[in-house]
């Protein structure tokens, strides 16, 4: 069976909210859940976490790359550039 | 005898204060901005009226033109609150000492041509004592006007204001060798020097202005709108040219301050300006008003850095604070 889920486990805390808010935006397929302390972001093929879009919620300037200080943990390749920072798995 | 570790999850009774759920819609985790904003301003059930202002209320909405159905629509895109602004602020003065003490140690404000040091010194350091007017005006904004999303901004930005004036202290400073010479001949030249005597008229006039949504705009919006470019971009550029381009190192934080508040005046235009067609019209009058009034203040200025160029100069800024305006605030000039 092909599973080409992918995920982003992040910190249930007040810095990583607007980046789950941006995500919840940007990937309408994604499920989210909530644990005790943790976010789970769930779906298909791929998920996408935007620079405009959390810098829009955030109300300041973002590098992708400070995603990694409330990311817990992945799975899919990730796919990192200037503007986002994603996970995929193509099946 | 065998321990199961079981997580269990605790739902919360409530994720917000409830008058912070009811602007979210529902009950959901709100940010530490929103939190420390809404509402935060009493709105009712006042004590006595002010000795001071017997016909009104400790805050009342009618201390100025502009009428908004909901004050806590203008939204600070920087979502600035104590914290996040105190966060931001101790970053860039981390990078504005290093910017001193580099400068400082080299001497690099010695390679400046001696006659643009003059220049410098003469047109530069003497705005500190316009920064003042411009924190006091912060003040009273903050004082008179209505909402917290307002005025905890504007006391934030009143605060900023001294923080640059004391930036164009120090380079004072840096230029003179610590005297502090060139700060008495700079306060000097802002009372007595032809040169200066317009802009500190319109200063002390608008240190006078009752409305507060006007002294906004006529503060925040059109003067800062004119001296900003005039002073940290084209005067700076020409500085540069001529040996001076250290100096840019000591006012890149009224260059990234500026483009960073302007967001927020901005969002105060136009959110007011969307809300109805009054606002809009008055809104047009006042910036109109104060873009003639604050060009001819600013014109002994721009003629001593610019010379035969500066009628030029002031033109391109005027349209430039236009097509802000325009662009960013929805407003027909």
């Amino acid at each position: 069976m092909a599973n080409n889920m992918v995920y982003l486990a992040l910190q249930n805390n007040e810095d990583a909210r607007p980046i789950i808010e941006a995500i919840a935006e940007d990937n309408p397929h994604a499920t989210i859940n909530h644990y005790p302390a943790m976010v789970k972001i769930d779906a298909p093929g791929r998920l996408t976490v935007k620079r405009a879009s959390v810098e829009e919620k955030l109300g300041r300037d973002w590098d992708p790359q400070e995603i990694q200080i409330n990311l817990i943990s992945i799975s899919g390749n990730v796919v990192e550039s200037e503007e986002e920072f994603a996970v995929e798995r193509l099946s | 005898m065998q321990i199961d570790i079981r997580t269990t999850n605790l739902q919360p009774l409530r994720h917000t204060f409830a008058h912070v759920a009811r602007r979210l819609g529902s009950d959901k985790p709100a940010s530490r901005y929103q939190e420390a904003t809404f509402d935060l301003q009493p709105t009712t059930s006042f004590h006595y009226r002010p000795l001071w202002d017997p016909e009104r209320d400790l805050y009342d909405e009618r201390r100025t033109a502009i009428q908004m159905a909901d004050w806590y629509i203008f939204k600070d895109p920087r979502q600035f609150y104590y914290g996040s602004w105190t966060i931001a602020r101790a970053k860039q003065q981390d990078s504005v000492e290093r910017n001193f003490a580099f400068v400082e140690k080299r001497n690099l404000l010695d390679l400046m041509t001696p006659e643009w040091k003059q220049k410098v010194q003469e047109a530069l350091v003497p705005l500190r004592h316009l920064e003042y007017s411009a924190n006091l005006n912060n003040c009273f904004i903050t004082a008179y006007g209505y909402g917290a999303a307002v005025t905890q901004a504007t006391m934030l930005a009143s605060m900023d204001r001294l923080g640059i004036a004391q930036y164009l202290t120090r380079i004072g400073l840096v230029l003179d060798g610590n005297t502090g010479a060139v700060l008495d001949v700079g306060k000097q030249a802002w009372l007595n020097d032809p040169m200066w005597q317009p802009l500190r008229e319109l200063a002390e006039e608008l240190l006078t202005l009752q409305d507060w949504f006007e002294l906004l705009v006529a503060q925040n919006f059109v003067l800062d709108g004119l001296l900003y470019p005039l002073v940290y971009e084209r005067f700076d550029t020409r500085i540069s040219e001529n040996g001076g381009s250290a100096l840019a190192m000591l006012t890149e934080f009224m260059v990234d301050w500026f483009a960073e508040t302007n967001r927020f005046t901005d969002m105060m235009l136009k959110t007011a300006a969307a809300e109805s067609a009054a606002n809009k019209t008055v809104l047009e009058q006042w910036v109109r008003r104060w873009t003639a009034r604050v060009a001819g203040a600013l014109a002994p200025l721009t003629e001593h850095v610019f010379a035969a160029e500066a009628e030029a100069v002031m033109r391109e800024l005027q349209d430039d604070l236009r097509t802000r305006a325009k662009k960013k605030c929805g407003l027909d000039l």
